[in-house]
């Protein structure tokens, strides 16, 4: 049931042909409808993608037990991943700069370093299928006191590891906490790096008891694959998430 | 007009002239400033130009792109050390993997591109960029009067990295010298203040925007806006005079192409009438119709008096009473007569237009 019921965003993400690998995706949600799930399937997805992928998992919202219990629920081990060594994960919690009196761009640069270091310590041959993402971005500019710049430096070196290793990245942000600045520096700029973007939002209509919000994913002209646009409705169930056209929902 | 510019730029600077530069503008909108730019990178490399060289600036895409980009375009990359260097600015722009290959926490990664690179780590010390730049360049055409050709991966990230002023002043530079045969670089608009892309367009002699079809203030995020849009260019002429064009451009796989905006485009505006059932436009008979219509006080007399009939029994009394708002005079005459001046002719009909605009109070 799980499966047919998240059809519309495997295809959309295009899971099929492990379209992630190389891309930079950025997740952009608000406070109304949360895209969490999103960067939850893709998680899922990227165990299964290869037998010897892996996932380099910055956190910086919410602990270990979080995700494991989330995605225990539609059907993964972290766990078992982590002591299999397909999953690292970061624990940023505390995560505040500048740190000890380093400045911002020492202490980004040290965690760059932990990023690059995990994934060339793998074999050879598997440093094509990882998985880098960030839950959230959000969080990066608070460490780093607000200094936007930093944030996008550091953002920049993750990028380069998609062209350098063929690495996925996915990162998670949200898009209102950006509304009461003149420039959204960093949102924007994200925009435009991104390959493929995925936009959650409240209906127009309002809140509704059927349907949480809409979701749209955007694939960006990547050598000679077309842009791509998909839009469909999503409803937030106790265990997993429905995805439908808009108007079919039952 | 895309070709004008790539000729303006492969003929290059005169000699005491500035060298002419682009900015290519473009939004989140309709966000294809880079292909304009790899476009204009290939027409410069396959065709004959004063330049004898280009050194791109690369800020936002890797140099095997670049290897990608011409490879795919038939440039032979074997011979291509002679004519093309790439200032790498993109895979260690701070110097970060640098301090930690010092450290010895990680190997040495050896990328194999077939195009000449250069790594450069301080983007944000603007006089070393001129210095490495220019540097490049004489390394690839000489010393003598022959020049290059620089173009820049985004000057975006170039302004993010640096003051406007030291952006300003890199640009400026650029421009001057007298080895630099022409400059073009890419933009994002809504990155930046306003006052930081009007510094730029300045300085540019030709600023090229890439905008959607229709500005709509909804999700712009339409398939048809992230394969089509409008072209605009606005360039400085020599003589001072500022020449603006237009064009409609495409995106698909094999890359960017233009075309120049047809008559049934202008229709674009009829399309801006909301779709509805009935008819809001008059078609040709109707309009000769309704300029045969006599409007009331436009009789012609016949040598009859002229009777208006303005509500009341006396229709003999003095005309002028119940006559409307526009001109019309009253003469001393023993018949009362209206002149009725039309002031409405030139007027479309259904027009916006307030008519009490022309009140003098």
């Amino acid at each position: 049931m799980e499966h047919k019921e998240l059809n519309l965003l495997n295809e959309a993400l295009g899971f099929h042909n492990n379209n992630l690998y190389g891309r930079f995706v950025l997740v952009e949600d608000t406070v109304d409808t949360t895209a969490a799930f999103v960067l939850h399937q893709i998680l899922k997805h990227s165990f299964s993608s290869h037998p010897s992928s892996s996932v380099i998992f910055l956190a910086l919202s919410h602990p270990f037990s979080h995700y494991d219990r989330i995605l225990r629920k539609i059907g993964c081990n972290l766990a078992a991943q982590r002591d299999n060594k397909r999953f690292f994960f970061i624990d940023m919690l505390m995560l505040q700069f500048p740190d000890e009196g380093k400045p911002n761009d020492v202490g980004f640069a040290a965690v760059f370093e932990k990023i690059e270091s995990v994934i060339k310590a793998l074999p050879q041959d598997n440093t094509k299928f990882v998985t880098i993402m960030i839950d959230d971005i959000s969080f990066l500019q608070v460490a780093a006191n607000g200094s936007s710049n930093d944030v996008l430096d550091f953002l920049h070196y993750c990028y380069t590891l998609t062209s350098e290793y063929g690495c996925a990245f996915i990162a998670l942000d949200h898009k209102d906490i950006y509304l009461n600045e003149e420039k959204p520096a960093i949102i924007s700029e994200m925009e435009y790096l991104a390959d493929i973007l995925v936009k959650a939002e409240p209906l127009a209509t309002g809140l509704a008891k059927d349907v949480h919000g809409q979701l749209m994913v955007l694939h960006k002209q990547h050598g000679i694959s077309p842009v791509k646009i998909h839009n469909f409705h999503f409803k937030i169930k106790e265990n997993s998430i429905e995805c439908f056209y808009p108007g079919t929902k039952i | 007009m895309a070709e004008s510019i790539c000729r303006s730029l492969r003929d290059g600077a005169l000699e005491g002239e500035l060298a002419p530069t682009l900015t290519i503008k473009d939004s989140l909108a309709s966000p294809f400033s880079f292909n304009v730019f790899s476009h204009i990178l290939l027409q410069l490399s396959s065709q004959k130009s004063q330049s004898h060289g280009i050194v791109i600036v690369a800020l936002s895409r890797s140099p095997s792109f670049y290897a990608d980009l011409l490879k795919n375009k038939g440039v032979e990359l074997s011979s291509s050390n002679k004519w093309i260097h790439i200032l790498d600015c993109y895979t260690d722009p701070l110097g970060w993997k640098d301090k930690a290959r010092k450290s010895g926490n990680v190997n040495v990664v050896s990328d194999q591109i077939s195009l000449a690179t250069s790594s450069y780590k301080s983007v944000k010390d603007m006089d070393k960029l001129f210095l490495a730049i220019t540097d490049l360049g004489r390394g690839l055409v000489g010393e003598n009067k022959v020049r290059f050709c620089v173009a820049i991966d985004s000057l975006s990230k170039l302004l993010r990295h640096a003051s406007l002023q030291s952006v300003a002043g890199l640009l400026s530079n650029l421009r001057s010298h007298d080895q630099i045969s022409s400059i073009f670089g890419l933009l994002h608009s809504d990155l930046h203040e306003e006052r930081a892309t009007a510094a730029l367009e300045y300085m540019s002699s030709m600023v090229a925007s890439v905008e959607p079809d229709h500005h709509s203030s909804e999700n712009c995020l339409s398939e048809k806006n992230f394969t089509q849009g409008k072209f605009s260019v606005r360039s400085k002429r020599r003589n001072g005079r500022v020449r603006e064009t237009s064009e409609k451009f495409k995106v698909e796989a094999e890359g960017i192409s233009f075309a120049s905006i047809s008559a049934e485009d202008g229709t674009t505006v009829a399309g801006l009438l909301p779709k509805v059932q009935f008819n809001l436009q008059l078609s040709e008979k109707e309009q000769i119709d309704r300029a045969k219509v006599v409007l009331p006080f436009e009789h012609q007399g016949n040598g009859k008096p002229i009777q208006i009939y303005d509500g009341r029994r006396s229709l003999e009394e003095s005309s002028g009473e119940g006559a409307p708002i526009s001109r019309c005079k009253n003469e001393d005459s023993a018949l009362g007569e209206i002149i009725y001046f039309r002031d409405s002719d030139d007027e479309m009909p259904d027009s916006d237009e307030d008519p009490d605009d022309d009140l003098d109070i």
